[in-house]
C-alpha cells in the first residue's frame, strides 16, 4: 500500500477561493432544500456575504505576503504572492459590484436570482484560481471553471432569443478555445517534461528546448487559448455577439471578471513560466496588440448598439493591458494590475447604468435609447459620463493613471512603436466615447416616455453600486499613490 | 523656505469656486453664480498680488514642489517666470470678463462651473514645470471646453465639440509618447526617472532622436495654436461656441500651444529646433497670409476672427523661431495682446449676436449710427488687431518683425504683407457691417448697456495702457526670455553622442 502524502496546504492562502465557492454551494444547497425559491433578497445577501469574505481574506493575506517572499501551496499547484492575492482582491470587489447591480435587474426580469449568484461565484472562484494557478493544468482548471459558469450566464434570460444565441455561440467557440489550449498544455509538457510554471522556466533557462519546435507549438496554442479569453483581434469575433445577446448585468460581469482572470493566467505564464522564451512571444504578442488596438478603436466608431460599442472597447482595453505584458518589466506587471482594478470597476458601473435603464425587453440597447438621459436623469448621465470619460483615458480619473501606466512600462522597455499605435487607438476611441457622451445630453427625441426606467434607478443596490465606481473612478485617478503602492508591491511578489 | 503658496492657489482657488458653482447649481442658481464670480474676483486679485511681488529676473519664482504620484514619478512642481506670467495674468483677466459678459443667463451656474475648471487647468499648464503634470493639465483642458461647445453652442455644435476634442487628442497621443521617450532616455543616462524640465533639459540627444522627439512635440502644440496646417478644427469650433467658449477658447487655450511651443521645444530641443526653424518659419509665414486672405473672404465675422487669429498666431510661432530676444519678446507680447483683442472680439460680436441673431455681415449694416458706443469699441479693438502704433497689437508684431528682418530677412518680408492684408479686411468687415444705410432691423438696435460697457472697459483700457506703456511688461518678460534664447544660443550639435532608443527614430511624426 502507498501512503498518500498530503502536500502542505496554506488555508489562508485559499480562502478567497473557499469563501467564494462555499458561498455558492451554500445557495445552491438550501435553495435545494427549501420547497420555495429563497428570496432574492436572501440570496443577494449571501452574495454579498461570500464576497465581501473573500476581499477580507484576501487582504488579510495580502498584509502576509507583502512582507514575506513569495511561495507556492498544494505541491506547488498554487502560487501565494503579491499578484495573486491583488488578482484575488480585484475579483472580490467586481463580484460585490456586479451583484449589487444584478440585484434589482434579475427581480424585475423574473430571473430565478439563486441561479445568477450560484454561477457568479463559480464564475469568480474560477478567475481567482486564475490568478494564482503555477501550472498549466490548475490554469485549465480554473479557466473551465470560469467559462463554464459563463456560458451558463450568458443564457440566463431565457425568455430572450438573443441571450440564447449567444450563449450558444460562446459555448462552441470557447469550447474550442479550450481544446486548443490543452492541446497547447499537452505540446508544452512534451517540450519540458511539466506542466508546472517553475519547473517549466527552470528547464528553459539551464538548456536549450530539447524539442524547440514543440515546445514553440506549444507556446503558439496556448497564447491561442488566451487570446480568445481576453477577446484579442483576430481571437475578438465572439465578443460583440456575446456582449450584447447577455444580460446586461451578466455582461458587466463577464467584461470584468473574465478579462481579470484571462489577463492574470496570461500574465503569469508568460512572465513566470516562459520568460526565456520571450524572444519568441514578444513579436507576436506586439502584433496582435497593434491589430487589438486598432480594430477596438476602429470598430467602436461603427457601432450603435451600446452594449457592442463596449464590446470593442473592452477589446481596445485589452491591446493596452497587452502592452504591460510586451514590456515584461515589474512597471508593466504594476500598470497591468492597476489597469485591471479600475478597468473592472469602470466598466461595471457602464454595464450598471445601462443595466439600470434598460426596459423589461432588454434587447434594445442601442444609443439612441440613452438619448436625453441627462434631461431626465442629470445625475445617472453625470455618473455614466464620467465612467465613460475612465475608460476613454481623461486625466484625473483612473483610466488615465493606467494608459499611462502601461504606456510608460512600454516606452521603458523601448516599445515606441506599439505604443505610438496605442495613443493613436486611444484618440480613435475618443471620439466614440465622446459621440456617447454626446448623445446623453442631446435633446430628446419624440416621446421621453420611452425611457421608461420602470423605478430600477431608486434600485438601493444599484445607486450605491454607481456610487462606488464612480466615487474609485475619480479617487484613485486624483490620489493614484495609494492604488500604485499596492501594484507596485504586488509586481516585486510575483513568483519567478 | 515656505512663502506663501501663491501657485498652489492658483490652481485651487478656481477648483473650489467651480465645485460650489456645481454643488450649488441646482439649488440656488444665483448664489452659485456669485461664488463663481467671487471665486474669479479672488483669482485675479492673487495674479495681481504676483505681478506686485514678481522681481525682473529671469529664473522661476514662487516656486513650489511636492510629491504627487512618486510611484509614476509624476511631481506637483510649478513656478513662473516672465514668459508664464503675463499668461495667466491675462487667463485670470478674460474669465471674469466672459462671467461677466456672456448672455448664457438661464445655465450661467454650470457654465460657470466648466469655465472655472477650465481656468484652474490653463493656470497649471502654465506655471507647470513638471512635463507630465503640462501634459495632464493641457488634457484636462479639453474636457470642460468640450461640455462649453456641445451644451451651449450653436447649430453644429456637436460636430464642432467631437472635432475640437478628438484633432487635440490626437496631437497630444504624440506629446505623451514624446514626454515618456525623453524622459527614459534621460534616465538610461542619469539612472532616475523624472519629468522635471530643469533636469529634462540637460539630456544628451542625438540629432536624429532630437528632431523627432521636437516633431512629437510640435505635434500637440501645432494642433493646439493652431499652425497651419492643423487649423482646420478653429474655424468650425469658434463659430459653433458660445460667445464666452469662443473667448476662452482663442484668448487662452491657444496660448497653451504657442506657450508650449516656446517653453518645451526650444528649451529641450534647441539643436532640434534650429534644424527645424525653416521648416516651422516657412508653415508659420503661410498661416499669416493663407489666414488674412482666407479672413478676407468671410461673411461670417466669427470664422473671421478665427482666421484672424490663424495669422496672428502665425506671426506668434514667426517670432519664436527666429530664436532672437526680440523675436521671442515679441512672440510673448503678442500671446498677451492678442489673447485680449480676440477676447474683445467675439464678446463685442457675442452682444451683436444677441441683438440681431445672427453675426453674419451679410445682415448687419449701418450699426454706427443705432450704436455709436459699440461702433467705438468695435473700433479699438479692430485698431490694435490691424496693428496701429500706440495700441497693444502693434508691440508685439513690431518686435515680431524686428527679429525676423534680424535673422530670417524674407520670412519677414514676405509676412509683412499679411499685416498689409489684415489692414484691408478689418476695414472693409467695418465698412460692412457700421457704415451704409441701416434697414429698420439693424435701426433699431440698441447700443451697449451700462453694464457691457463696464464689463468691456478693462480690455479697452489694457489694449490703450499696453500699446502707450509696454515696458513694465517687457521689463519683466525679458530677462527670461534672455534665458531662453540662451539656451537656443548656446547649445551645440552633439553629433559625437550616440543615444538612441533603438526603433524610436522609425516612428514618431507628426502626420
Amino acid at each position: 500500500m502507498n501512503v498518500l502524502t498530503m502536500p502542505s496546504i496554506s488555508y489562508s492562502a485559499l480562502a478567497p477561493i473557499l469563501f467564494l465557492l462555499l458561498g455558492g454551494v451554500a445557495i445552491m444547497a438550501i435553495s435545494a432544500l427549501r420547497r420555495r425559491p429563497l428570496s432574492s433578497t436572501a440570496t443577494t445577501t449571501l452574495t454579498l456575504i461570500a464576497s465581501v469574505s473573500a476581499l477580507v481574506a484576501s487582504l488579510i493575506e495580502w498584509a502576509h505576503v507583502s512582507t514575506s517572499p513569495a511561495t507556492s501551496t498544494i505541491a506547488g499547484a498554487l502560487a501565494v504572492d503579491g499578484f495573486s492575492v491583488t488578482i484575488a482582491i480585484t475579483v472580490s470587489c467586481a463580484t460585490i459590484l456586479a451583484t449589487l447591480f444584478a440585484h434589482h435587474y434579475l427581480e424585475r426580469m423574473a430571473i430565478a436570482s439563486a441561479e445568477y449568484h450560484v454561477l457568479a461565484l463559480t464564475a469568480a472562484a474560477g478567475a481567482v484560481v486564475m490568478g494564482a494557478a503555477n501550472d498549466l493544468v490548475v490554469v485549465f482548471l480554473g479557466l473551465e471553471l470560469l467559462s463554464i459558469a459563463l456560458y451558463v450566464l450568458v443564457a440566463l434570460n431565457r425568455k430572450s432569443q438573443a441571450s440564447e444565441e449567444a450563449a450558444l455561440k460562446y459555448f462552441i467557440l470557447g469550447g474550442f478555445a479550450s481544446a486548443i489550449f490543452v492541446f497547447g498544455i499537452a505540446f508544452t509538457y512534451g517540450a519540458t517534461g511539466s506542466t508546472n510554471l517553475q519547473t517549466i522556466g527552470n528547464t528553459l533557462s539551464a538548456s536549450v528546448a530539447e524539442k524547440p519546435s514543440i515546445l514553440l507549438i506549444g507556446l503558439a496554442l496556448l497564447l491561442v487559448g488566451f487570446c480568445f479569453k481576453i477577446a484579442a483581434v483576430p481571437f475578438h469575433l465572439w465578443t460583440p455577439d456575446v456582449y450584447q445577446g447577455a444580460p446586461t448585468p451578466v455582461t458587466g460581469f463577464m467584461a470584468a471578471v473574465a478579462k481579470v482572470g484571462g489577463f492574470a493566467a496570461l500574465i503569469r505564464v508568460l512572465l513566470a513560466g516562459l520568460p526565456t522564451a520571450r524572444s519568441s512571444w514578444e513579436p507576436v504578442l506586439t502584433a496582435m496588440a497593434m491589430a487589438t488596438l486598432l480594430g477596438g478603436a476602429l470598430l467602436m466608431v461603427v457601432q450603435k448598439d451600446a452594449k457592442r460599442m463596449l464590446a470593442y472597447s473592452s477589446i481596445n482595453h485589452a491591446g493596452f493591458l497587452m502592452l504591460g505584458i510586451v514590456a515584461s518589466s515589474s512597471a508593466g506587471l504594476s500598470a497591468d494590475l492597476f489597469y485591471l482594478f479600475t478597468y473592472s470597476v469602470a466598466t461595471l458601473g457602464t454595464f450598471g447604468i445601462l443595466t439600470m435603464v434598460a426596459t423589461a425587453s432588454d434587447d434594445d440597447a442601442g444609443l439612441s435609447r440613452l438619448r436625453g438621459l441627462a434631461t431626465k436623469h442629470p445625475v445617472l448621465a453625470g455618473s455614466l459620463t464620467v465612467l465613460i470619460l475612465t475608460q476613454a483615458g481623461v486625466p484625473l480619473t483612473t483610466g488615465f493613471i493606467a494608459k499611462f501606466g502601461v504606456i510608460e512600462a512600454a516606452i521603458g522597455s523601448s516599445a515606441v512603436p506599439l505604443s505610438i499605435v496605442a495613443m493613436v487607438s486611444a484618440a480613435i476611441a475618443t471620439f466614440a466615447y465622446l459621440r456617447f457622451v454626446l448623445n446623453l445630453y442631446a435633446a430628446p427625441e419624440g416621446d421621453l416616455q420611452s425611457l421608461d426606467l420602470d423605478g430600477s434607478t431608486t434600485s438601493p443596490t444599484a445607486v450605491v453600486g454607481v456610487a462606488i465606481t464612480v466615487a474609485v473612478s475619480i479617487f484613485f485617478g486624483v490620489v493614484p499613490s495609494l492604488l500604485l503602492g499596492l501594484t507596485s508591491t504586488a509586481s516585486n511578489h510575483l513568483l519567478p | 523656505m515656505h512663502a506663501f503658496p501663491y501657485l498652489s492657489l492658483l490652481v485651487i482657488v478656481p477648483l473650489i469656486g467651480a465645485i460650489a458653482a456645481a454643488l450649488l447649481a441646482k439649488a440656488a442658481p444665483s448664489a452659485a453664480r456669485t461664488a463663481a464670480l467671487v471665486a474669479a474676483g479672488v483669482e485675479f486679485a492673487l495674479v495681481v498680488a504676483m505681478i506686485l511681488q514678481f522681481k525682473t529676473i529671469g529664473s522661476f519664482q514662487f516656486t513650489s514642489q511636492h510629491a504627487w504620484a512618486s510611484d509614476l514619478s509624476i511631481q506637483w512642481n510649478v513656478g513662473i517666470d516672465g514668459i508664464s506670467l503675463f499668461l495667466v495674468a491675462m487667463t485670470v483677466l478674460v474669465i471674469p470678463v466672459v462671467l461677466l459678459g456672456a448672455q448664457v443667463a438661464e445655465r450661467g451656474a454650470a457654465f460657470a462651473a466648466w469655465l472655472l475648471l477650465l481656468e484652474a487647468a490653463a493656470v497649471a499648464a502654465f506655471v507647470s514645470l513638471d512635463l507630465m503634470l503640462f501634459f495632464i493639465a493641457f488634457e484636462v483642458t479639453l474636457v470642460p471646453s468640450y461640455f462649453l461647445i456641445a451644451r451651449y453652442g450653436h447649430e453644429r455644435r456637436n460636430y464642432a465639440a467631437v472635432k475640437f476634442f478628438v484633432m487635440t487628442f490626437l496631437g497630444s497621443a504624440f506629446l505623451l509618447v514624446g514626454i515618456l521617450v525623453l524622459a527614459f532616455i534621460h534616465s538610461g543616462q542619469t539612472g532616475h526617472l523624472t519629468f522635471a524640465l530643469s533636469e529634462l533639459r540637460h539630456t544628451t540627444l542625438s540629432s536624429g532622436t532630437g528632431i523627432w522627439l521636437s516633431l512629437a512635440f510640435l505635434a500637440a502644440f501645432a494642433v493646439k495654436a493652431p499652425l497651419f496646417p492643423f487649423h482646420t478644427w478653429s474655424p468650425t469650433t469658434y463659430r459653433e461656441a458660445p460667445a464666452g467658449g469662443s473667448m476662452v477658447l482663442s484668448a487662452v487655450l491657444a496660448k497653451l500651444g504657442t506657450y508650449g511651443i516656446l517653453r518645451f521645444n526650444l528649451t529641450l530641443f534647441p539643436q532640434a529646433s534650429k534644424t527645424l526653424a525653416p521648416l516651422v518659419l516657412t508653415l508659420a509665414t503661410i498661416g499669416i497670409l493663407y489666414g488674412a486672405i482666407v479672413a478676407s473672404a468671410q461673411k461670417d465675422m466669427k470664422r473671421l476672427v478665427a482666421y484672424s487669429s490663424l495669422a496672428q498666431v502665425g506671426f506668434i510661432v514667426l517670432g519664436t523661431f527666429t530664436m532672437s530676444k526680440q523675436g521671442l519678446t515679441g512672440a510673448v507680447t503678442m500671446m498677451v495682446n492678442h489673447g485680449i483683442i480676440t477676447a474683445a472680439f467675439f464678446m463685442l460680436i457675442g452682444w451683436i449676436a444677441q441683438r440681431r441673431g445672427g453675426w453674419d455681415t451679410t445682415m448687419l449694416r449701418g450699426l454706427q449710427r443705432p450704436a455709436p458706443v459699440l461702433a467705438a469699441v468695435f473700433t479699438v479693438v479692430m485698431l490694435a488687431s490691424i496693428g496701429l502704433p500706440g495700441l497693444n497689437g502693434f508691440v508685439g508684431e513690431f518686435l515680431v518683425l524686428l527679429g525676423t528682418f534680424a535673422t530670417h530677412r524674407w520670412w519677414g518680408v514676405v509676412a509683412t504683407f499679411g499685416v498689409l492684408v489684415a489692414a484691408v479686411y478689418w476695414l472693409w468687415n467695418y465698412q460692412q457691417v457700421f457704415h451704409g444705410d441701416a434697414d429698420e432691423a439693424n435701426d433699431q438696435m440698441p447700443d451697449l448697456t451700462i453694464r457691457e460697457r463696464l464689463v468691456v472697459a478693462p480690455l479697452i483700457v489694457l489694449i490703450v495702457v499696453l500699446g502707450v506703456y509696454p515696458k513694465f511688461m517687457l521689463d519683466r518678460i525679458e530677462p527670461s526670455v534672455a534665458r531662453t534664447v540662451a539656451t537656443v544660443v548656446h547649445a551645440s550639435p552633439t553629433p559625437g553622442s550616440h543615444v538612441v532608443i533603438p526603433s524610436s527614430t522609425r516612428l514618431g511624426g507628426d502626420r
